[in-house]
């Protein structure tokens, strides 16, 4: 600590120094120039005369005092630089412009410091008080290229000045600076990797910043300076996957990168037999309380939902146009994802072909080593691989690799025409490539192994030299695997051995003739007999194998033989190569008899005629999986500097608690599965029937998913200005984020207070992921404001004030169920909302308040603060996630038909997961025998062309057990009751369910500009209407939307107009649209008119709608 | 991750090097200069390189080769995708990318290399955000910056660079509100001799050239999206949006970019809009061979075929060739035995043809395979898929735009075997 102290102070004390030399400097050369202006007036007009001179003129022109001359002098010296020349000697007179105003100038200096600064440390070090000072400028824009600068000096004896410039710019308000600074936290590393421990510390701070435009840098400085240190993700993880979309494209790939080799040290495999891969009923099953527990275990493996959430946030970036950001989902999926679910990626790869050829090059590599495994992910696409004349060579080995990596024996036979076409092509390389490629083909599919050779053969007349040296070697591959019935290829070979000049081709045949001489007694002499002839002139590899041939033949045929086989060991003998040497004087003692060397003798047949194996054919890219894919250790097969290996999965998963962030992490409220227990005791305190707290659960892990498009586009209908000012309170919030979590935390004392808290959450949650993460300090910074304008929770509250009593402490769990259910409101809703039974403000105004936001913030801090919102601006008219949660369950079988198996069913009311025209069921299974229930799944259903998405058979149902499962149902938009047979192991119950008309539809969010708009193409036959009297409780605004939404799923259209209430929505199977509009008469009358194409749908719904609004 | 990147020319001069940590040595680029002389054709340089100290990753587009050093392990794809992104830039901003252009304007593309990199790792890369930093040359901007010493380089951070749209700048001003998409569609295909289609498939782009004042909020559906097989998009579009209504919702960059690419489903059959017949054959005892190649239309949906153009890669012994076209022109590159057929707008009444004899290198053997034809063509105003863009709608702003889709087809990879 104190050797830590002395050492800043000394630092601080010698960048004084410095500043102080600096600022002399500056001041003595104001005065030199001054006198040197009279001087330059002459030299300026002919500065390229005296070019020779060293740079002379630069010089001079850099001193004068005239921007323009300085500007093009630096223009000149960055040019010599660019083009690799020494301008050093400039130093002295360029530094000195480092405090220049104009502002190209000033870049052009930076430029040129950067480079020499390592040269001139000196000289350098005056340059840094400007940079110090620029480092607390108000514009963000200067501190951030400050700091840039200031960290590529790369001497070392500012090092502590850089450490505490990148420790405040961390800190830093402007997003832009604290990227410069993860930047800079590199370089930092790179000069004087001491610093590595407080680095961290730094890295630490900057992962945990909500900024997409921090996060690419953090983690890649993170990879460079502490790779290791996994337990700084652990706390980001959720964050990081869910910024993952919204974050630049550069830094996707790094984020993905670093992610996959977490998630392979903290997840467990999910290749396993027999897993099972449904992600929803594992989100059930999460959500249910302990007993659930047991069956969870039974099953043999269930994802993480946190490697759940990986998957799928990366999924929708293999749209990417980035070409490294789909290769990195690709390699993720491989290397992370079940076997059956990495298909997904294959289009997208095979798209990427479609692209520059450095990029096919790239990514046929990692095709090739994919396809090895998995045959069957691109064999669809086999046709996209075949080579064109056009493709460069290295292209074209690729594509042939990969062909024959897909080749089976289905497509054998198109594989090998395809072939034939390569043989022939004018690429000799790529020609001889094919022939091994047809010699692999041929052993591995043992189909077509005789028509492989016949064609192989065939182009042994070939006239190109190549082809036919690389058919001989394969052929001698191939007839090694099978020697039996082909002695006529070997009597073809020996035939056309005198035309071949290859050596390795030459010396193939000699191996040949040698290993199987005995089938081809009469021509191996004679082939002997020739080369005896040749032995002097031919290539050491040939030489060998005709030692070999010579020995061979004189065990099998020394008859004949005898005299040639000692005439080619004589010429061995003396051979000038020592191995040609070394060989014969082995051959010779093996296969000669004589007195000393007797007892090997008896044993050189066995061991020269030994059977031997064949070779196996098989891919270069065989052992590239040892590498990551996508990685540029798998594209060279070497192991590159700085290479991360991929850790094999933990056959125990580590805590995966660690990775729960406090409540402040909104994140966190969709994976459900952490601390179970505890969402379960806080279900029985908040919710009167635990269904719609799934339900609502379920609708998070959607929207989870979703895009923040999707979810920014909720809130988007409100006015203009209430849009600008909810975002502002936003930012400000984030920024005093962290002091106000503490807070939060610990304060659960009163209930009132309580109350307002989980109140003022509720209105920034609509924002589902990235702002959401913001939400979490209103009640600090600007507390009673955003009270004012947040919503009350209609589907809970009732229940809430009931049961609140029996909560003594208010955990974070407890939190976040508030947040849940106050997340799925619109915007719309909230605005209208009055919360007077909640909030005992006396100062309580019922018009909606959303305005006085915007005073908190500073407007200094508006510019710097403009680019912190994540979301993107929202879209006009979508279809929404739902508005509103008011759970009706149903009965679907009692438990006495059942016998003991109760079911019961509601609509959660968001969108089917499995397809989009599907209405989503959610259905409560409970066994209320004294015996355990098996394999309960749907059987027959009728109409038979019911389109059901099945949840998957429940293997065990324990006695007093529930579990919800989750269904898609195609309706077609008719509320004819969807027939189905629930079945158990012993029975089959008939059950029914009969959808209401107003769960067919899908919330759609407009403005009412749209709205009207669209109410004008739906007139006439497409209107229906009627005069409703409504129950008097019933006529304020937002019981009118609390009865409406209870009826029909549909979203609320904010309304300038009072006594207009306006609600939109869409069919789910046709996507048709329905908008009902309300428009509020005197004396609690109103009239409803419902437009849609559907007219049946329109009076079934206005029947329900009439009622619903006529009760109290 | 990117060390330092130099910029070579064909002939193997470094004439421009940029460094983002220390610096490298220059003859770093020998391992690839070994490399390129090994390869002959540029074409056939690995794009990976290993030396004993730093790795080579380089790419060759329009006649140069971007080499960039890279000491640790990074995904070579991160890098090569970033090289084409520079060259795209300078491409953006002086028209071409040649040598000359950069050598003239060296040092606003070593600012543009300043920006575009911090300490290897990419910084600013949309087009927008660079040129609010440095704005490219103008013959205006060149004038008034001599006479009143003005700058290039913008002096206040880019705002695209900070907001959640970082491909728009924000303020922007037209007069004209207009917006034009071009639906392009390529033909992938390679047809054996006897004109079967051996492979056949419709890569689209659709390429927008949007000029919108303000914020607008644009929505482009589609009559039929269910064509649409795989997708890319521009990062401005809303991948949720079209996952759940198949229509493209965005916010524009300024200016023009490539909205999405597509591939059309392979279960359509695809078209080919014209057929060849040809014969090229190679005389056994003398030095010589025949040519003979027709073109005709096949399916054209009712649309003239512009701008035909055949071109064959030679076998190495042919020296010369002597041919007659009955329309267009025709040259034959000796160099890089090269034969370009120019045809230009098929007529269908009068089919183009090109015949005569080829002369070989006297004693040279007779070519084993006979080369393939690489086809060029053009449809004005058809989407050879089908495909149609249903309507433009624009959200966020007042004024009414201009609108315009303009649909082409062209061939890709379009050959034809011998």
């Amino acid at each position: 600590m104190d050797v830590g102290f002395s050492l800043r102070s000394e630092a601080v004390g010698a960048m004084r120094t410095a500043m102080v030399s600096a600022e002399n400097l500056q001041l003595t050369l104001k005065t030199e120039l001054s006198q040197e202006e009279q001087a330059l007036t002459h030299t300026k007009r002919s500065p390229k005369e005296t070019h020779k001179a060293g740079n002379e003129d630069l010089k001079e022109m850099l001193e004068s005092n005239k921007e323009s001359l300085k500007l093009e002098a630096m223009k000149r010296v960055v040019g010599l630089i660019a083009k690799g020349k020494n301008a050093s000697e400039l130093f002295p007179a360029v530094v000195k412009n480092v405090a220049s105003k104009n502002i190209e100038l000033k870049k052009l200096v930076y430029v040129y410091l950067v480079r020499y600064a390592e040269e001139q440390q000196d000289l350098a070090l005056l340059s840094i008080s400007t940079f110090q000072r620029a480092l607390k400028d108000p514009n963000q824009f200067i501190r951030g290229s400050a700091l840039r600068v200031l960290s590529s000096i790369r001497v070392s004896i500012i090092v502590p000045i850089m450490l505490l410039a990148i420790k405040e710019a961390a800190a830093d308000l402007s997003p832009y600076v604290r990227k410069t600074s993860a930047h800079a936290i590199q370089k930092l590393y790179s000069l004087d990797p001491e610093q590595k421990e407080q680095l961290i510390e730094v890295i630490e701070k900057l992962l945990k910043d909500k900024s997409t435009l921090v996060a690419g840098s953090v983690v890649m400085s993170f990879e460079e300076v502490c790779p290791d240190r996994i337990d700084l993700i652990h706390k980001n993880y959720r964050k990081l996957c869910n910024l993952l979309v919204d974050v630049e494209e550069w830094g996707q790939v790094v984020i993905i990168s670093m992610l996959t080799r977490y998630a392979r040290t903290q997840f467990t495999s999910p290749w396993k037999e027999g897993a099972m891969f449904d992600e929803n009923d594992k989100a059930f099953y999460d959500s249910e309380s302990e007993e659930k527990k047991d069956q969870t275990e039974d099953k043999p493996y269930i994802m993480d939902p946190d490697h759940r959430l990986l998957l799928r946030n990366t999924k929708p970036l293999l749209q990417s146009r980035n070409t490294a950001v789909v290769m990195s989902v690709a390699q993720l999926y491989w290397h992370l994802a079940p076997k059956h679910e990495v298909n997904i990626v294959t289009k997208s790869l095979v798209r990427l072909l479609r692209s520059y050829r450095e990029v096919q090059y790239i990514v046929l590599q990692n095709i090739a080593t994919m396809s090895i495994q998995r045959k069957g992910m691109f064999e669809p696409f086999m046709k996209s691989f075949y080579v064109r004349s056009t493709d460069p060579t290295h292209i074209k080995t690729l594509k042939l690799e990969i062909l024959t990596n897909l080749a089976n024996e289905a497509n054998i036979s198109t594989i090998l025409r395809e072939f034939q076409t390569y043989v022939k092509s004018q690429d000799k390389e790529f020609a001889a490539a094919t022939i091994q490629a047809i010699g692999r083909c041929a052993t591995n599919i043992s189909e077509v192994t005789d028509t492989c050779l016949n064609g192989l053969v065939l182009l042994l007349s070939n006239r190109d030299e190549t082809v036919v040296a690389e058919s001989v070697v394969v052929i001698k591959k191939l007839l090694q695997t099978q020697p039996t019935q082909h002695s006529e290829i070997i009597k073809h070979m020996a035939k056309i051995f005198d035309n071949i000049t290859v050596s390795m081709a030459r010396a193939s045949i000699l191996w040949l003739m040698g290993e199987y001489c005995e089938r081809v007694p009469k021509i191996a002499p004679d082939v002997l007999r020739k080369m005896a002839k040749t032995f002097t002139a031919e290539e050491d590899i040939v030489k060998l194998q005709t030692v070999n041939l010579a020995a061979k033949l004189y065990l099998t045929n020394s008859k004949q033989t005898k005299l040639l086989t000692q005439y080619i060991l004589n010429l061995g003998k003396y051979d000038q190569s020592y191995d040609i040497r070394d060989r014969t004087r082995f051959i010779r003692q093996l296969i000669v008899p004589n007195g000393k060397s007797g007892a090997l003798n008896k044993y050189a047949r066995r061991i020269l005629l030994a059977p031997k194996p064949a070779p196996v054919l098989q891919s270069s890219f065989k052992d590239r999986d040892r590498f990551q894919l996508g990685t540029l250790s798998h594209s060279l097969n070497i192991k590159a500097t700085g290479y991360q290996e991929l850790s094999d999965w933990p056959a125990v998963a580590p805590d995966q608690s660690v990775r729960t962030v406090e409540v402040i992490e909104p994140v966190q409220e969709w994976a459900p599965v952490v601390g179970k227990s505890k969402k379960s005791k806080s279900d029985n305190k908040f919710y009167s029937d635990d269904e719609e707290e799934k339900a609502e659960e379920g609708s998070e892990s959607s929207e989870g998913s979703g895009s923040s498009s999707s979810s920014s586009s909720s809130e988007e209908s409100g006015s203009e200005s209430e849009e600008e000012s909810s975002e502002e309170s936003e930012k400000t919030s984030s920024d005093s984020g962290k002091s106000s979590s503490g807070s939060e935390k610990s304060s659960s004392e009163s209930e009132p207070e309580q109350k307002q808290k989980k109140k003022t959450k509720k209105a920034p949650q609509k924002k589902i992921k990235p702002t959401a993460a913001f939400s979490d300090s209103d009640e600090n910074g600007n507390g009673p404001v955003a009270q004012a304008s947040s919503s009350s929770a209609e589907s809970s509250s009732g229940s809430e004030t009931d049961s609140e009593d029996d909560s003594d402490s208010d955990s974070p769990t407890t939190q976040q169920q508030k947040k849940r259910d106050g997340k799925s409101k619109p915007k719309v809703e909230v605005k209208s909302k009055m919360e007077v039974s909640l909030l005992d403000l006396d100062d309580f105004s019922p018009a909606p308040t959303n305005a006085p936001k915007s005073l908190v913030v500073s407007l200094s801090l508006l510019s710097d603060l403009e680019g912190l919102s994540l979301s993107n601006i929202p879209s006009a008219m979508q279809v929404t996630t739902p508005s509103f949660g008011p759970v009706k369950t149903y009965e679907l079988l009692h438990h006495m038909t059942g016998k003991g198996l109760t079911a019961k069913y509601h609509f959660p009311r968001q969108p089917c997961l499995y397809e989009p025209s599907m209405v989503a069921v959610q259905v409560i299974l409970t066994n209320s025998s004294d015996h355990s229930l098996e394999e309960i799944h749907i059987g027959d259903r009728s109409p038979a062309s019911l389109n059901i998405h099945c949840f998957n058979a429940i293997e065990r149902l324990e006695p007093e057990a529930s579990v919800t499962v989750s269904m898609g149902i195609d309706f077609s938009d008719s509320t004819q009751a969807a027939n189905f047979q629930l079945c158990t192991k012993e029975d089959q119950f008939s059950v029914s369910i009969q959808p209401a008309v107003g769960e067919l539809l899908m919330p759609s969010t407009m403005s009412e500009q749209d709205f009207s708009k669209d109410q004008g193409k739906l007139l006439g036959m497409n209107e229906t209407s009627a005069t409703v009297t409504m129950a008097t409780a019933n006529t304020s605004s937002q019981a009118i939307s609390k009865q409406v939404l209870s009826v029909a799923n549909v979203g609320e259209v904010s309304s300038s107009h009072n006594s207009f209430h306006r609600f939109a929505g869409r069919t789910v199977s046709s996507g048709a649209l329905v908008l009902v509009s309300l428009e509020l008469k005197e004396s609690s009358t109103a009239l409803l008119t419902i437009n849609t194409e559907k007219s049946v749908m329109a009076s079934m719904l206005l029947r329900d709608l009439k009622q619903a609004l006529a009760q109290a | 991750m990117i060390h330092s990147l130099f910029l070579i020319n064909h002939s193997g001069d470094i004439f421009l090097e940029k460094h983002w940590k220390s610096v490298i040595s220059r003859s770093v680029c020998d391992y690839f200069f070994e490399a390129k002389d090994k390869a002959v054709d540029p074409e056939n340089v690995p794009p990976v390189l290993q030396t004993p100290h730093h790795y080579l990753i380089s790419i060759y587009r329009d006649k140069l080769f971007f080499l960039s050093v890279i000491q640790t392990e990074v995904p070579p794809l991160f890098v090569i995708e970033f090289l084409h992104r520079v060259a795209d830039t300078i491409q953006d901003y002086f028209g071409e990318c040649s040598e000359s252009l950069i050598k003239d304007n060296v040092v606003t593309v070593y600012e543009l290399l300043e920006e575009m990199l911090d300490n290897g790792f990419p910084l600013a890369t949309e087009s927008n955000v660079l040129k609010e930093m440095i704005r490219p040359p103008t013959i205006l901007r060149s004038v008034v910056n001599t006479l009143i010493g003005g700058s290039n380089v913008g002096d206040t951070l880019p705002t695209g660079q900070l907001s959640s749209v970082p491909w728009r700048r924000v303020g922007v001003k037209y007069t004209n509100n207009e917006a034009y998409f071009d639906v392009i569609e390529e033909i992938d295909a390679i047809l054996d001799k006897s004109g079967t289609t051996v492979f056949a498939e419709i890569q689209g782009v659709i390429e927008a050239c949007v000029r919108l004042t303000g914020m607008p909020d644009l929505t482009l559906s589609f009559m039929n999206p269910r064509l649409l097989d795989d997708v890319s998009f521009h990062p401005c579009v809303r991948f949720k949006r079209w996952e759940s209504e198949q229509a493209l919702s965005f916010i524009p960059p300024d200016g023009n970019f490539t909205l999405m690419n597509y591939h059309v489903s392979s279960q359509n059959l695809v078209t080919i809009p014209v057929y060849v017949k040809q014969n090229i054959s190679f005389f056994e005892t003398e030095p010589c061979g025949r040519l003979d190649i027709t073109i005709g239309p096949k399916q054209t949906m009712g649309k003239t075929v512009e701008a035909l153009m055949v071109t064959i890669h030679m076998p190495k012994s042919v020296v010369s060739a002597n041919l007659t076209p009955t329309q267009g022109s025709y040259t034959y590159d000796l160099a890089t035995k090269v034969l370009v057929w120019d045809i230009g707008k098929l007529n269908p009444q009068k089919l183009p043809n090109l015949r005569g004899s080829l002369s070989l290198q006297a004693g040279a053997p007779k070519p084993e395979d006979n080369p393939s034809l690489n086809i060029d063509l053009k449809i004005q105003q058809v989407a050879i898929s089908g495909l149609k863009v249903s309507r433009l709608e624009m959200f966020g702003e007042k004024y009414k735009p201009f609108k315009g889709v303009k649909y082409v087809t062209k061939a890709g990879k379009f050959q034809v075997r011998t």
